[in-house]
């Protein structure tokens, strides 16, 4: 890790580094192409919205960069690296220094809260008991959790609670992407709304860069620097919000001008 | 102006230098996740006075910092904290402006929880386990006769309206648990056969007497052997998928959604069965007892020379219908013991995956040990009616 790569974040240089390039993937299951020649960018401090139909392969195109699903051809590159060639200890490296949310947050049932955000460090830092209770304190503080959450069995806590804890877990060893698998699904708006409002004060604070699978049309106005559209396997649209509205690719056009996201612009211009 | 250093990193460290009654202390390097292990010492050794010093003002100078995270940004909070529980006033200069937030953040971490849970206290700990303890096994032997209640309750309402049983799920369910059982059933209980008639030969042959195995094995298998190998074999087999698939369906609230829909889960999931398993274990039985005479009978013609037409006089002679009959009336009760252990600790699972886990141990260990201990008191009234 090269000194002040942190610093380049805050500033956000003109050209921005490029942390995640998927370049030409192919994923299919059986005779069925699900994600076919797609080509992506991720930039180094950016929020990006990846939107698409359903099962149109957002969390396939998700789970294939993260290595949970294999793809039949393409490169993928994560800082740099290409994880087809990386070796095992280059593969463990880049995976160190990413985190990711699922879905249904995929706590470890059998382990406390504080357990499962002390997970990955126990793991990874050899680091002093004390220090361990304290940092999972501080990461609970940052996700907007009191202490005594740590002490709780992920199955007490309620759906908001079980995404922030996930969000503390994926931050344990402060990563520099985070991957975000429908983070506010399941919540109530104003949860949603302050889930959004978390990942963006932690994307300032940290300097995250994060790639986020959504279908909320509220987090991408307000959170999202730039936005991808996937269908039909590839990469519709790209860019940030107001390309989107200028799109006239029906399914976009659907997607963010349609009856939803017009009431949706009417309540966001009443408030 | 004497310097106080702490053991040197060459990639993040924390210098301390007395200035008069100022400490300064120099940050320099990545504090960072990777560097923790090392910073800790140096943040706890820097947190009190140098010796035969007093301290009234610190200044923390963090301009070199060259990286930082949550792990560093917390050991500067907690070197903060150190001198602020002291009464000292701790400043800190030069912290480039992006990592000020994070900084900053890290003031807000409450460390202290309300409640003492995490507190060991043994004694305490210790008479909180018997009760605990105690409690399970009343709370349990409750769960098991309301399981029981409620199964022949269910059963009642089917007599009255047969038109409400599931017989498709109890199809199903008996092919699980008895036709599929049928091949393993017939191995072990032929292998059990095989052992007990060596074993007796090999014993009998002392006194002179090997053909009382005959006996033996027919008395032994048909009236214990057969129906508790058979029993363990179920209760492990199919009375621990009871418990996963019940203990699961609990988890993702399918029971619930059961309940809400209008269905009572007991006569839709439990009834088919515990039904199944009382048909299918005297089957099994029946089919274990044979396999088990065959096979004492094929060790006893190899292995003790005694021809099979003798065998099958014997056993003529040595053994009553009773005998069969003590082991077949068994069987259903037997049945009945493990499908409802399998049932309750299946309905017992909570939230977790460890909780299944002990759920499905805690079915198999109970349904045995009860299946025994069953057996123990049919012994005694199978003995006092004669039969």
């Amino acid at each position: 890790m090269a000194q002040g790569e942190r610093e380049e974040t805050a500033i956000r240089p003109a050209h921005p580094e490029t942390v995640i390039r998927v370049r030409d993937l192919v994923v299919g299951f059986g005779r069925k192409l699900i994600i076919n020649h797609l080509d992506l960018d991720v930039y180094r401090g950016q929020i990006l919205g990846f939107v698409g139909a359903s099962g149109a392969g957002k969390s396939v195109t998700m789970r294939t960069v993260i290595g949970l699903l294999p793809k039949r051809s393409g490169t993928i590159e994560v800082f740099g690296v290409n994880l087809d060639t990386a070796t095992p200890e280059q593969r463990q490296a880049v995976e160190r220094r990413w985190g990711v949310l699922f879905q249904n947050g995929a706590l470890f049932s059998s382990l406390t809260v504080r357990q499962n955000i002390q997970f990955p460090m126990r793991e990874y830092l050899r680091i002093s008991e004390r220090l361990l209770d304290e940092l999972a304190a501080a990461k609970l503080e940052m996700v907007g959790l009191r202490p005594d959450v740590g002490d709780k069995y992920p199955s007490e806590l309620s759906g908001g609670m079980t995404k922030r804890v996930a969000l503390a877990r994926a931050l344990a060893l402060d990563p520099e992407i985070v991957f975000l698998d429908e983070p506010t699904s399941g919540l109530d708006p104003i949860g949603a709304g302050d889930f959004d409002e978390l990942i963006a004060t932690l994307q300032r604070t940290l300097g995250l860069t994060v790639f986020m699978v959504t279908h909320d049309l509220d987090s991408l106005h307000t959170v999202c620097d730039r936005i991808a559209v996937i269908g039909d396997g590839k990469i519709l649209v790209d860019g940030p919000m107001e390309t989107m509205l200028a799109s006239d690719h029906p399914w976009v056009k659907e997607y963010f001008s349609g009856k939803r996201s017009r009431a949706h612009a009417a309540r966001r211009r009443s408030a | 102006m004497s310097a106080v250093t702490g053991s040197a990193s060459a990639q993040a460290t924390l210098q301390g230098a007395m200035e008069g009654d100022r400490l300064r202390l120099t940050a320099a390097g990545a504090w960072t996740a990777d560097y923790a292990r090392t910073l800790e010492p140096q943040i706890d050794a820097q947190s009190q006075p140098p010796r035969r010093k007093t301290v009234t003002r610190v200044e923390i100078e963090t301009s070199r910092i060259g990286q930082l995270d949550t792990f560093g940004a917390w050991l500067i909070e907690r070197l903060m904290r150190a001198w602020q529980a002291r009464g000292v006033t701790v400043e800190v200069t030069g912290l480039p402006e992006n990592y000020r937030g994070l900084v900053a953040e890290m003031n807000q971490v409450k460390l202290e929880t309300d409640d003492d849970v995490g507190r060991p206290r043994p004694l305490r700990d210790a008479f909180a386990a018997i009760g605990r303890a105690v409690y399970e096994i009343s709370h349990y032997a409750t769960g098991f006769l309301q399981m029981l209640g409620a199964v022949l309750v269910a059963m009642g309402r089917v007599i009255v309206r047969p038109q409400t049983f599931r017989l498709t799920s109890m199809v199903h369910h008996l092919e699980n648990v008895g036709w599929r059982a049928v091949p393993i059933v017939l191995l072990i209980t032929f292998l059990v056969g095989c052992i007990v008639a060596q074993q007796g030969i090999f014993q009998f042959r002392k006194f002179g007497a090997a053909v009382f195995v005959i006996d033996m094995v027919g008395v032994l298998v048909l009236r214990e052997l057969g129906v508790l190998i058979v029993c363990i074999m179920v209760a492990g087999r199919s009375g621990s998928a009871y418990t996963a698939e019940l203990g699961s369906m609990k988890m993702r609230e399918e029971i619930d959604a059961l309940r809400t829909m209008g269905f009572d889960p007991i006569e839709v999931l439990i009834l088919p069965r515990i039904l199944a398993l009382i048909i299918a274990v005297p089957i099994l039985t029946f089919l274990g007892s044979m396999a088990a005479l065959y096979g004492g009978g094929l060790v006893a013609w190899l292995y003790g020379g005694i021809a099979p037409e003798v065998f099958l006089s014997r056993l003529k002679e040595s053994i009553s219908l009773d005998h069969f009959k003590v082991g077949m009336i068994k069987a259903p009760f037997m049945a009945l013991v493990i499908g409802i252990v399998a049932c309750v600790q299946g309905m017992e699972t909570k939230g977790s995956a460890e909780s299944l886990g002990q759920q499905t141990t805690a079915s198999v260990v109970e349904s045995i040990f009860l299946v025994i201990v069953l057996d123990g008191f049919f012994a005694i009234f199978f003995a006092s009616i004669g039969m």
